[in-house]
C-alpha cells in the first residue's frame, strides 16, 4: 500500500496555518520561537519534525495538543480549531511521564477514567493496549520497578487505549539505549504497519536523523531562532526500510546536507544579520565540551578522514547522535577550526595545526581563535583587562546578554563561555561570588 | 487476544486470611474506641470540675486515649485544612498574594499565641463540654496545620512539567487531577511534615487539656491535665506513669499509622533516593494483604471516581486565558486587601497601645534578644554534639538503619513531660534558672539536627566514600572536605526546624512551675507565658508579634540565605 498515495486525496486530519509562538522576555521584548509555520497531516503519515535544539519543535507539538496557545494563526484539527487538550490527540512523551504512584494497568487507565468510560470498558480496553504493545504480566508492576523500554512501552500503551487519531511523538525514544530504542522502534513500525493501531496519522519530532528516515513518511527541517519550516522532504522508501540500503543512505546524506546548508536570506536586521555566528555578542552559543571539540577535531584529522569527513560517518564512528554533533561542528566553524557545508565537516589549516599540536600548544591556538572569532569572550576579556580590580560579576554580562536573548539562551551562552575561556585560560570564574577574573590559580 | 485478568483484579474469590483477623480485630477496636471516648462530649463543665483528675495510674489509660482522640482529629482537622488551603493558594494568583504571607506569619505565631481563643470557643457552647473540647483540639490544629500546608502549597507548585503535561493531555479534570497527581506527588513531603506537626502536637496537647486564660481554667480529663495535677501535688511517680504512657501512645501512633505511611510514601517518590533506608511496617503488610482492607480500599477508590463522573457534563468550555483575571480586577483586589490590612494593624495598634506604655515595647525586644540568644547559643550546641555523632552514625548503615527509627521517636517524644524533673533538679540544686532553663528549650528539637545529618551522611554515596578512602583521605581532612560539606544542606534544613520550634518552646520552658515554687528565666517566652496566664491580651498579642517579627526576620536574613547557598554549592551538576 502506497499510503502517500492514499493521504494525498484525504482531507487533512490536522492543518497548521501561519502559526507563530513568541514569549515576553523579561525586559518586555518579545522572543520569537515559531515564525509562520505550516503543516497538514493527513490520514495514513508519519510525518517527523527535524531540527536542532532552539528550533521550536516541542513547542509546535505542545501547541498541536493543546497544552499551549499559539500567539497567532490557528491550529486546526478535523476543521475546528484546537482551544485547550483535543480529544483525539494523544501525546508520547520523551522521559515517559508516568505516574510513579500507579501501576502499569492504573497508568493506563488513567486517561479512560478521564474519559469517564464505564468501568468494565476501561478495564477491557486497556488490556487489550497492554496486550497489544507487549506488556503482558507486568500490569501490577510500578513505573520504577521496569525498564527504560518498558515504561516507554507503557507511555504508548496509555496513548493508544484512548483511541486518538492523533499521535504526536516527542523524541520518544532518545532517552533509550540504542538497542532498545531500535526494537521499539520496529515494533511500533510493525502494529502500524499491520493496521493494528487505532491512530490514524503520528506527527514524530526528533533529532535523530536515521530515525527520522526510517520511520517517516514526510520530513519537515526546522531553522533555529526563530523556528520556522525550511525544507520538506518526501521519503518514499517501501518500510520496512533497511539502513544499509544505499536509497536509504543517499536519504540521510540529503537530511544532512539540507541541515547544514547556510540560511537563506541573510539580508534580516538587528544582530541575527551576522555574517559568521560569533562576530557579535548576541550569539547564542550552545554547550560544547572542549573536550568533545578536540574529540572531534582530533577524528577528522586522522585517517580515514584526513581532515575532511562526511557528517553522516563521522556521526556513526563518534556514536555521536545529530543533536550534539551539530552544536559541536557550528562551534568549530565558529572558531575557524573548521568549515561545515553540504553534509560535510572540513578542518582549516588552524584545525589541522590545532590536531598535531599538544596540550600547551593547543591552548595557546583555542584562546587566540576565541579572542578573534567569539566576540563575547574578546569582549569579557576586554572588560576584565580594563578595570583596575581585574574582575567582574557575571550579572554584568547576563544582563548585556539578555538584551539579544532569553533568559535561559543566555544562561547557557555565559555557561559555555566560561568553559571554553577555562579551557584556553583566558580568563577565570568563580561560580561561589559568580565573578569573572584574570586570576588564574597557578 | 487474551482477556485474562491479574490477581490484583480479581475481587469476586473472597476468603478470609491471617492478615485479616488482625485487620477485623483492629478495626473494630477502633470504632468501639472511637464511640466510647466521644461520649463525654455532651456532658456539662460541672459535671467535669466535679470530677478532678485522678493521680491514680488505674484511670491513665482512659486518660491517654482521651488524648490521643484529640490529636487524632485535629490532624484530621489539618489534613482538610491543608487540602483547601493550600490548593486555594497554588490555582488562584490572587488568593496566593494573600494566603502564603499570611501563612508564613501563622507559622511563625509561637502555638501558645493562639490560646487567646479559648474564651472565644468555650463560649460557642456555654457550660458544655464540647466548647473546651473544640479549644484544646484548635491549639493542638494550630500546632500542626501550617508546615503541612505549606509543604503541600510548596508541592503543587513544583509538579514536574511532564507529568502536568500528560494530566492535561490526557484530560484528567480538576478531581481526578487532584486524587491522582497532585496528592500523591505531594504526599512523600506532606507525611514527613505530618510526622513533625504530631510531635508538635504531642508538645501542646500537654499544654492544651490544662490551660488557664485569668479567670477562665479548663481541665479536660487527659494525658496533659494528669500532669499538670501531679506538678501540682509534686508527685514525681505519677509524673513516671504519665511519661510511660505517653510513651506506649506515641508507639501506637508510630506503629499503626506513622510507620505505614512512611513505608507507603516509598511508593510515592519519583526517584528511589539512595540513603534513605526503606520503612518496613506490619501495619502497611496488613493493609496490602488482608483482603477486607483491600475490598475497603477499592471502595474508596469506587467512591473517589464515582464523585468524578458525577452528572455528565457538556462540552468543555474553552480555556480561560492564560494570564487569568483583568488589569481592573487586580487593582480592586490589591486595594480590598491593603484597606483591610490597614484596618488590622490599626486595630492591633490601638489595642495594644491603648492598654501598653510605648516604653515596654522596647523592653519586650530586649527580651526578644535574651530568648534569640538562648535560641543560637543552644542550637549551635546541639549541632557541635549531634553533627558528629549524626555523621558517625550515618556512614555506617547498619548503625543508620538502627537509629533512624530512634531519632525519629524521640523527636514525636513530647519532651514537657521531662520539665517536671529537670524544674525539680533546679529547685533541689538551687540552680541558676536563666541559664538551666534554657536547655528545655533544645531538649524536643534537637533531634531534628540528628535525624537530618543522618539522612545526610548515610546519602553520601559508596563511590564518594571509596575515593576518599583510595586517596587516603583521613582524621581532620576527612570531615572538613568530605563528610561536613555532604551533609551541609541536610544540617542546614535540620537547624531551621530546630530553631523554629526552639522559639515555640521558649514559651513553655522559660517558666517552670514545681508545686508552688514558680522558676522564670527573663526573655520574651516567659513575657508571653506570664501574660497569658495573667489573661492580659494586650501583652499576650504585643509578645506574639514580636516574637513573630523575630522568627520571620531571623527566617529571612539568616536561614533563607544559607539555605541558598548550601542548594547552590553542594550540587552536583
Amino acid at each position: 500500500m502506497n499510503a502517500n498515495a492514499i493521504a494525498l486525496n484525504l482531507a487533512p486530519l490536522l492543518d497548521v496555518r501561519g502559526v507563530n509562538k513568541s514569549f515576553r522576555k523579561p525586559d518586555g521584548d518579545e522572543l520569537v520561537v515559531l515564525e509562520n509555520v505550516n503543516l497538514t497531516l493527513r490520514p495514513g503519515e508519519i510525518v517527523g519534525l527535524l531540527g536542532r535544539s532552539g528550533s521550536g519543535k516541542s513547542t509546535l507539538l505542545r501547541l498541536i495538543a493543546g497544552l499551549d496557545a499559539p500567539t497567532g494563526g490557528q491550529v486546526n484539527y478535523q476543521g475546528a480549531p484546537v482551544a485547550g487538550p483535543a480529544r483525539g490527540i494523544a501525546m508520547v512523551f520523551q522521559s515517559f511521564a508516568l505516574f510513579p504512584w500507579l501501576t502499569v494497568l492504573q497508568n493506563v487507565q488513567l486517561g479512560l477514567e478521564a474519559l469517564k468510560l464505564p468501568e468494565a470498558e476501561i478495564r477491557k480496553r486497556s488490556l487489550q493496549a497492554i496486550d497489544l504493545i507487549g506488556l503482558d504480566g507486568f500490569e501490577s508492576a510500578y513505573p520504577r520497578e521496569l525498564s527504560g523500554g518498558m515504561r516507554q512501552r507503557v507511555g504508548f500503551a496509555r496513548a493508544l487505549v484512548v483511541h486518538p487519531s492523533i499521535l504526536l511523538m516527542d523524541e520518544p525514544f532518545s532517552a533509550l539505549d540504542v538497542l532498545t530504542a531500535e526494537t521499539l522502534r520496529s515494533d511500533f513500525l510493525d502494529l502500524w504497519g499491520e493496521g493494528q493501531l487505532p491512530i490514524r496519522a503520528v506527527l514524530l519530532v526528533t533529532h535523530n536523523i536515521e530515525e527520522a528516515v526510517q520511520m517517516c513518511d514526510r520530513l519537515l527541517i526546522f531553522s533555529t531562532h526563530p523556528g520556522r519550516v525550511v525544507s520538506e522532504i518526501a521519503i518514499d522508501l517501501p518500510q520496512p526500510r533497511s539502513t544499509p540500503d544505499p536509497r536509504f543512505r543517499a536519504l540521510v546524506e540529503r537530511v544532512y546536507v539540507e541541515m547544514t546548508a547556510r540560511p537563506r536570506g541573510e539580508a534580516r536586521v538587528g544582530p541575527k544579520a551576522e555574517r559568521f555566528a560569533g562576530t557579535g555578542i548576541g550569539t547564542t552559543l550552545i554547550h560544547v565540551s572542549s573536550n568533545l571539540l578536540q574529540g572531534l577535531i582530533e577524528a577528522v584529522s586522522e585517517p580515514p578522514y584526513s581532515g575532511k569527513a562526511d557528517l553522516p560517518a563521522i556521526a556513526q564512528a563518534l556514536q555521536l547522535e545529530a543533536d550534539e554533533l551539530f552544536p559541536a561542528a557550528d562551534a568549530l566553524q565558529m572558531l575557524r577550526f573548521a568549515e561545515v557545508e553540504g553534509g560535510d565537516i572540513r578542518l582549516t589549516e588552524a584545525g589541522l595545526a590545532f590536531a598535531r599540536s599538544e596540550t600547551d600548544e593547543r591552548k595557546h591556538l583555542f584562546a587566540r581563535h576565541l579572542l578573534t572569532y567569539v566576540a563575547l569572550a574578546a569582549h569579557i576579556r576586554r572588560v576584565l583587562d580594563e578595570r583596575s580590580s581585574h574582575t567582574a560579576p557575571k550579572s554584568r554580562f547576563f544582563d548585556e546578554l539578555e538584551d539579544y536573548m532569553a533568559e535561559e539562551a543566555a544562561e547557557q551562552t555565559l555557561r559555555t563561555i566560561i568553559s571554553w575561556g577555562r579551557y584556553a585560560e583566558v580568563f577565570a570564574y568563580d561560580d561561589q561570588r559568580q565573578v569573572f577574573s584574570l586570576e588564574n590559580p597557578s | 487476544m487474551r482477556l485474562e485478568l491479574p490477581i490484583s483484579v480479581l475481587r469476586h474469590r473472597y476468603v478470609p486470611g491471617r492478615w485479616d483477623v488482625i485487620a477485623f480485630i483492629l478495626v473494630f477496636a477502633f470504632f468501639a474506641y472511637l464511640g466510647d471516648t466521644a461520649h463525654g462530649l455532651t456532658g456539662s463543665l460541672a459535671h467535669l470540675e466535679a470530677q478532678p483528675i485522678s493521680l491514680d495510674p488505674r484511670y491513665l489509660p482512659g486518660y491517654a486515649a482521651q488524648t490521643a482522640l484529640r490529636m487524632l482529629v485535629a490532624m484530621g482537622a489539618s489534613l482538610v485544612f491543608t487540602f483547601t488551603y493550600a490548593t486555594l493558594a497554588a490555582k488562584s494568583r490572587r488568593a496566593a498574594t494573600v494566603l502564603v504571607p499570611l501563612l508564613d506569619i501563622l507559622q511563625s505565631v509561637p502555638i501558645l499565641g493562639f490560646s487567646i481563643t479559648i474564651v472565644f470557643f468555650l463560649s460557642l457552647t456555654p457550660g458544655r463540654v464540647a466548647g473546651a473540647e473544640l479549644a484544646a483540639i484548635f491549639l493542638v490544629f494550630t500546632s500542626q496545620a501550617w508546615n503541612m500546608a505549606f509543604s503541600f502549597y510548596h508541592s503543587l507548585r513544583s509538579i514536574p512539567d511532564e507529568l502536568d503535561e500528560a494530566a492535561r493531555a490526557f484530560h484528567l479534570g480538576p478531581w481526578l487531577r487532584f486524587w491522582r497527581l497532585e496528592v500523591p506527588f505531594a504526599m512523600p513531603a506532606l507525611i514527613w511534615n505530618m510526622m513533625m506537626s504530631m510531635s508538635g502536637g504531642w508538645f501542646f496537647v500537654v499544654a492544651a487539656e490544662a490551660i488557664s486564660v485569668g479567670h477562665t481554667t479548663v481541665t479536660l480529663p487527659g494525658v496533659g491535665s494528669y500532669i499538670a495535677r501531679a506538678i501540682e501535688l509534686r508527685d514525681l511517680t505519677a509524673i513516671g506513669w504519665a511519661i510511660a504512657a505517653m510513651f506506649i501512645v506515641i508507639l501506637i501512633y508510630d506503629q499503626l499509622l506513622f510507620r505505614p505511611l512512611t513505608a507507603s510514601a516509598d511508593w510515592f517518590r519519583l526517584e528511589q533516593e539512595s540513603g534513605l533506608t526503606p520503612t518496613r511496617s506490619w501495619a502497611l503488610t496488613m493493609m496490602r494483604r488482608s483482603r477486607l482492607l483491600l475490598l475497603g480500599q477499592s471502595m474508596f477508590g469506587a467512591v473517589l471516581l464515582g464523585l468524578h463522573r458525577g452528572p455528565p457534563r457538556g462540552p468543555r468550555p474553552a480555556r480561560a486565558s492564560h494570564g487569568g483575571g483583568t488589569r481592573l480586577g487586580d487593582a480592586a483586589w490589591y486595594a480590598a486587601v491593603t484597606a483591610v490590612v490597614a484596618l488590622a494593624v490599626w486595630r492591633i495598634g490601638h489595642f495594644v497601645l491603648g492598654q501598653v506604655p510605648l516604653s515596654e515595647v522596647g523592653h519586650v525586644v530586649v527580651l526578644g534578644s535574651f530568648t534569640l540568644l538562648r535560641v543560637v547559643v543552644l542550637i549551635a550546641l546541639a549541632s557541635a554534639i549531634w553533627v558528629p555523632i549524626g555523621i558517625y552514625i550515618g556512614v555506617r548503615p547498619a548503625l543508620a538503619r538502627a537509629a533512624q527509627p530512634i531519632a525519629q521517636f524521640l523527636a514525636a517524644f513530647p519532651v514537657n513531660l521531662l520539665f517536671p524533673i529537670v524544674v525539680s533538679a533546679i529547685v533541689v540544686l538551687k540552680l541558676n534558672p536563666n541559664v538551666w532553663l534554657s536547655p528545655l528549650m533544645v531538649l524536643g528539637t534537637q533531634w531534628y539536627i540528628l535525624f537530618n545529618v543522618i539522612v545526610g551522611a548515610s546519602s553520601l554515596s559508596a563511590d564518594l566514600k571509596y575515593a576518599g578512602e583510595n586517596l587516603g583521605v583521613r582524621g581532620w581532612l576527612w570531615w572538613r572536605r568530605v563528610a561536613l560539606p555532604a551533609v551541609f544542606p541536610f544540617y542546614v534544613t535540620g537547624a531551621i526546624t530546630a530553631s523554629g520550634g526552639s522559639w515555640n518552646a521558649s514559651i513553655v520552658a522559660e517558666v517552670a512551675d514545681w508545686g508552688h515554687r514558680h522558676l522564670t528565666a527573663a526573655g520574651l517566652g516567659a513575657y508571653i507565658a506570664d501574660a497569658t496566664s495573667a489573661g492580659d491580651f494586650p501583652r499576650t498579642v504585643l509578645g506574639i508579634t514580636v516574637m513573630a517579627l523575630f522568627v520571620v526576620v531571623l527566617n529571612r536574613i539568616f536561614w533563607r540565605p544559607l539555605y541558598a547557598r548550601a542548594e547552590r554549592k553542594f550540587r552536583v551538576g
